[in-house]
């Protein structure tokens, strides 16, 4: 009961959603290339269903990869910046002026700089835009650990990795999850950045694209649900890894 | 209790230490020329008033400091690093969180090295957590356990090794009063069972009182040794104890002791 119940509430919730989009374009009688409603997205589907798989799976795969890069560098970076207050106090005016530049305008120069490797630019700026939370989150988690954690294990004379494997690793893990869910769907936006400003014919940045040129409003609509299902999807699976990890930090509810 | 030791049989030996914290307006001294010794197996109760730098004094002994001056010395060796032998348990009795109580109560069997098996390292947390009356909890996340119960598994943790000493930064100085008498009684139950050399820092007297062979009274900052009083109370571990003449008596002299640290009263023997 209570797990038909998990399932249920959300998809419940997607139905309303999508009913209460098809009635806003009904009421305002809006034609297709203006605001395409939910049921014109099934015929874009059945039609162009191939290069959805073959397209989704070139922004999946590329999404995830930077992902993966962003989860260990942004953990590396988090640790220096967790552990000593000097790389602390350096790293953080460069680590947010970084993170305030539109990477839309970082495209064009990784695109120049990197000619011809669409799969390397593409996974770059995923994980540009996806490092900074996992970061952050890593060096608080770090460097708000109590000091009685430390004490109980360095009165023993435990090394400084057995306290980080130990204790601060596991103590950071909840925060890490939290941050690397914000950062999935981050790197879906960096993925599709890429692949929408500089078209190199690969991954549903492109079939938008070419939904644009052709002024196929309802194909680009149907872009956008995809990437919204691909975000979903990942975020889901971040869920369940939590669920594993961190499933301690998780307090019963009431 | 002998003020100053050059005797083997004390288990701890604190010679001299003075200790100042850097901080942006010059040093802050917290101790000057603190002399305690402690022999073996007895419990030292260390009182004084707050920020006095009792603190200070467990991390010195527990080797987790070194002293700008003076010498820490444990069973006829000078401390100068962390040493496994040690046991500690603080006011705030942090629980690794993704762990189950047994697993916390075992976690220094993990880092000192010791040759026991799998099977005995369980049973030995086992015995203790019953104990201290935690049967039943072994598989229970911390979240789940009271302030005093945690406490309790905190004190298993701290003695789970065999430590030779026992430091307690007020253990029981966030329970409430019920709790706090309580934890006092386990404290004597454990004793009983294990053999340890105890450092109580608590600002209870009766506490103090009850729990210890000696009383140390500090003096204001910075901290020397103001006052040492022997508590005997003809081994009685009942709570009614502290409510003999007896008690009562060395209650009034710890008191007036603390008057003087914090200023507050002329010092007599002084004058």
């Amino acid at each position: 009961m209570k797990h038909w119940k998990k399932i249920a509430t959300p998809t419940i919730a997607i139905i309303i959603f999508l009913a209460f989009w098809e009635f806003i374009v009904w009421v305002n009688q809006w034609p297709n290339y203006k605001m395409a409603s939910p049921s014109d997205l099934l015929p874009a589907y059945t039609k162009y269903w191939n290069l959805f798989l073959i397209y989704g799976w070139q922004t999946l795969w590329r999404t995830v990869v930077g992902l993966l890069v962003a989860v260990i560098f942004g953990t590396l970076l988090g640790m220096v910046m967790g552990f000593s207050r000097t790389m602390r106090d350096a790293l953080y005016p460069l680590l947010v002026g970084f993170n305030a530049i539109p990477k839309a305008t970082v495209v064009p120069v990784l695109a120049l700089i990197l000619i011809g490797q669409h799969n390397l630019n593409t996974v770059l700026i995923a994980f540009m835009i996806s490092f900074f939370p996992i970061s952050v989150a890593v060096s608080i988690g770090l460097s708000t650990l109590e000091p009685e954690y430390r004490d109980i294990l360095r009165s023993l004379g435990a090394s400084k990795w057995t306290i980080f494997w130990k204790i601060a690793l596991p103590k950071t893990l909840p925060e890490f999850f939290g941050a690397l869910k914000v950062a999935v769907t981050l790197a879906f936006i960096g993925t599709n950045l890429m692949e929408i400003v500089e078209p190199h014919g690969r991954g549903l940045g492109h079939l938008f694209d070419s939904g644009k040129i052709n002024a196929d409003y309802p194909l680009m609509f149907a872009v956008l649900i995809a990437l919204a299902f691909l975000g979903i999807f990942l975020y889901y699976i971040v869920v369940g890894l939590e669920k594993i990890f961190a499933g301690w930090a998780e307090r019963p509810q009431g | 209790m002998r003020a100053k030791g050059e005797d083997m049989a004390n288990l701890i030996d604190i010679k001299g230490v003075t200790h100042a914290y850097k901080t942006e307006n010059g040093p802050l001294p917290v101790l000057d020329n603190l002399n305690i010794s402690v022999p073996e197996g007895d419990f030292c109760a260390v009182v004084g008033p707050s920020g006095c730098g009792k603190s200070t004094l467990t991390k010195l002994v527990a080797g987790l400091m070194k002293p700008d001056e003076g010498e820490v010395w444990l069973h006829g060796e000078k401390v100068t690093s962390p040493r496994s032998t040690v046991g500690m348990a603080f006011q705030n009795p942090v629980m690794l969180e993704w762990r189950t109580i047994l697993q916390n109560v075992l976690l220094p069997l993990e880092i000192v090295p010791n040759k026991m098996t799998k099977a005995q390292k369980e049973e030995r947390g086992r015995e203790l957590l019953a104990l201290v009356g935690l049967e039943g909890f072994e598989d229970k996340r911390p979240s789940e356990l009271s302030g005093g119960m945690r406490q309790r598994a905190s004190l298993c943790r701290a003695i789970v090794h065999k430590p030779d000493v026992l430091i307690m930064d007020e253990p029981f100085g966030a329970l409430d009063a019920f709790t706090r008498e309580d934890l006092w009684q386990t404290m004597h139950a454990l004793r009983a069972e294990e053999p340890f050399t105890g450092v109580l820092i608590t600002h209870d007297l009766r506490e103090s009182v009850y729990l210890a062979d000696e009383v140390i009274v500090l003096s204001g900052r910075p901290a020397t040794t103001q006052h040492v009083e022997n508590v005997k109370l003809g081994g009685r571990t009942d709570l009614e104890v502290i409510y003999t003449p007896e008690a009562t008596d060395i209650l009034h002299r710890l008191r007036h002791q603390i008057e003087i640290a914090q200023g507050r009263a002329p010092d007599e023997e002084a004058a």
